[in-house]
C-alpha cells in the first residue's frame, strides 16, 4: 500500500481506489493531547486540499484538509469517544475517513514518505 | 531562545527531562514533560512538582497601619493571625485589577506578599509608592517557589520532612527547617488538590526538587496542566480572567474585597456597586469535547453579548469548560450561550463554579 504526505501534514494511503486518510505522526505530536476530532460527514465530496475536518488538542485547533478529491465512504466513529487515539496510533488506527478517490492522477501533487521526512526538516 | 527571558535555578532540570519550554510572563517556564493530560491526570490522583520559582516574593517589614499597608490591598493585613495567609487584590484609582495576590503574615510586624510573575515589577513600584513607612523589600530573587499539589502531596511531605507538615490546615503555614535552612510551607495552591506551596532561598530550590523526586508517587507538571487544573475549579489567571480594565465585581470576586476598610480602589467600587455592572464573569460548560479559546465570542440569541476569557477540555468532565464576561442579565445559571470563532460554533450554558468538584483541596 502506497503511502503519500501533504504539506499540511495529513497523510493518504491508497488501496483500490480507496484513500485512507489522518495526519502524520509528526503532526500529532506537535497538536500534543488531542481532545477533539470534528469528522466530515457519511457522503461528503471534497476536491483535494479542501478543508475535510477538524482537530483540537489541549494546545490549539487545527483544520483537516483533504489529500485527494473524492467521496467520504466511511469514517472512523472510534474518535468521537477517544481522540487520543490519534496520538496513539496517528498513522494507523487514527485514521479519520475513507475517501472514495476520484482521480488517482492527483497523487502526483502530494509527497512520498521519503520527500515527507525531507520536507520535514524544512519546516 | 529570547534572551530577554528569565530563566529559574531549574532550568536545567527542565531541559534535562526534555520539557516543553515556552515564554510565560517574561520568564522560559516547562509549558509540559511527558504531556498535560498525563501531567493533570497524574496531578488529580498522586501528587505533582511544580517550578513556580517566577513568582515575585516582597516582604514588609514594620507597624501594618503607621507603613500604610493596611490601606494598600482590598483585605485587612493586619487582622490575618500569625501563619496564616489570605488572598485578594492590589487595585488601581478605577478599581481594575492590578495583580490578585496572597498575603502571608509571618510575624506580628511582618508579611510576605506572593505576586504573579508578569506584574511583580509594577506591583513592587504601586506598593512601595503607597507605603508611608516600613521596610519593604523584593525578595525574589533570592526566594524559590515549588508547589507541590495532589492527594498524596501530604503523605510525601510528610515522608520528607516529618510529621509536622500533616497538622497545616488549609490557608496556613508553618516555617520550619528544609535541607539545613528555614523554609516556609503553605497549605495553599492552584490545583483544587491537598497540596503544598513551598518558599526556600533559591540556592536549595534544585536540592529540594530532586528530593521531592526521588518518591515515586511525585512527577513533575508543568504550566500547561497547571491551568487545566486551575480552570477545572475555576480559579482566575491574572492577564486572561481579570486585568487592570476588570474589576472584582465584574469578575465576581467581592468575596475576597473588604468594603469596611479603606484602600486604593474603593471609590470606584462602591460607585460601580450602586450603578450596577456592565458585565458580569461566567463560568460555562460546552455540550461536547469542543474547548472554547480565549477570545472566542459569547452569543445569546445570534446577538454577541462577550467575550471567552479562559478555556480548556476538562479530563475530569469530559466536555468543554471556560470563563468569561457577558451582560449581567445573562448571568444566571443554565442561562444558553453559543460560542463562535471563525467557522467553529458551539454549544454551552452558565453554569456554577467550580466545575469540577472532587479534588482532595480540604481532605
Amino acid at each position: 500500500m502506497s503511502i503519500y504526505f501533504t504539506k499540511e501534514h495529513e497523510w493518504v494511503k491508497v488501496k483500490e481506489g480507496i484513500g485512507a486518510v489522518g495526519i502524520s505522526e509528526h503532526a500529532a505530536h506537535e497538536l500534543g493531547d488531542i481532545t477533539f476530532v470534528e469528522l466530515p460527514v457519511m457522503g461528503k465530496v471534497v476536491k483535494q486540499f479542501d478543508m475535510l475536518g477538524a482537530i483540537e488538542s489541549v494546545k490549539a485547533a487545527s483544520d483537516i484538509y483533504s489529500p485527494v478529491s473524492g467521496k467520504v465512504v466511511k469514517i472512523n466513529e472510534a474518535l468521537n469517544d477517544a481522540p487520543e487515539i490519534v496520538n496513539e496510533s496517528a498513522e494507523d488506527a487514527g485514521w479519520l475517513a475513507w475517501i472514495e478517490i476520484a482521480d488517482e492522477a492527483e497523487l502526483k501533487n502530494l509527497m512520498t514518505r521519503e520527500q515527507y521526512d525531507e520536507y520535514l526538516k524544512t519546516v | 531562545m529570547d534572551e530577554l527571558l528569565k530563566q529559574t535555578p531549574l532550568c536545567g532540570r527542565h531541559e534535562a527531562l526534555r520539557a516543553l519550554m515556552s515564554p510565560f510572563g517574561g520568564w522560559n517556564m516547562p509549558i509540559q514533560y511527558e504531556g498535560i493530560i498525563a501531567e493533570h491526570a497524574w496531578c488529580r490522583a498522586k501528587a505533582s512538582l511544580f517550578d513556580i520559582c517566577h513568582m515575585g516574593e516582597f516582604l514588609f517589614e514594620g507597624d501594618f497601619a503607621a507603613g500604610g499597608l493596611e490601606d494598600v490591598l482590598t483585605f485587612s493585613v493586619a487582622t490575618i493571625p500569625v501563619g496564616r495567609s489570605r488572598y485578594g487584590f492590589l487595585l488601581n484609582e478605577s478599581g481594575g485589577i492590578i495583580d490578585d495576590l496572597i498575603v502571608f503574615r509571618l510575624a506580628p510586624d511582618k508579611a510576605m506578599i506572593v505576586v504573579n510573575a508578569a506584574t511583580a515589577p509594577k506591583d513592587f513600584a504601586v506598593i512601595n509608592a503607597r507605603l508611608k513607612g516600613g521596610a519593604f523589600t523584593d525578595i525574589s530573587a533570592q526566594t524559590g517557589k515549588l508547589d507541590i499539589q495532589g492527594p498524596l502531596s501530604r503523605d510525601v511531605m510528610v515522608a520528607a520532612f516529618g510529621a509536622e507538615i500533616a497538622a497545616i490546615p488549609y490557608f496556613r503555614f508553618t516555617t520550619m527547617n528544609i535541607l539545613g535552612v528555614e523554609a516556609i510551607v503553605s497549605r495553599t495552591g492552584y490545583t483544587g488538590e491537598l497540596g503544598y506551596e513551598i518558599f526556600i532561598p533559591s540556592d536549595k530550590v534544585v536540592e529540594l526538587w530532586d528530593q521531592l523526586l526521588l518518591d515515586e508517587r511525585v512527577k513533575p507538571a508543568g504550566l500547561g496542566a497547571r491551568d487545566v487544573l486551575r480552570l477545572e475549579v475555576g480559579y482566575s489567571l491574572y492577564g486572561s480572567d481579570i486585568d487592570e480594565a476588570t474589576t472584582p465585581l465584574e469578575a465576581g470576586l467581592e468575596g475576597f474585597v473588604d468594603l469596611s476598610k479603606n484602600f486604593v480602589g474603593k471609590e470606584a467600587l462602591l460607585r460601580q456597586k450602586e450603578q450596577g455592572v456592565a458585565r458580569r464573569k461566567v463560568a460555562f460548560e460546552v455540550n461536547s469535547r469542543r474547548s472554547p479559546r480565549h477570545h472566542y465570542e459569547l452569543c445569546f440569541s445570534g446577538e454577541g453579548v462577550g467575550t471567552v476569557t479562559s478555556g480548556v477540555f476538562s479530563p475530569m468532565l469530559g466536555r468543554g469548560i471556560g470563563l468569561g464576561f457577558v451582560r449581567p442579565d445573562l448571568a444566571s445559571i443554565g442561562t444558553p450561550l453559543t460560542i463562535i470563532h471563525e467557522r467553529v460554533s458551539m454549544e454551552a450554558a452558565v453554569c456554577e463554579l467550580p466545575f469540577y468538584r472532587g479534588g482532595s483541596l480540604r481532605s
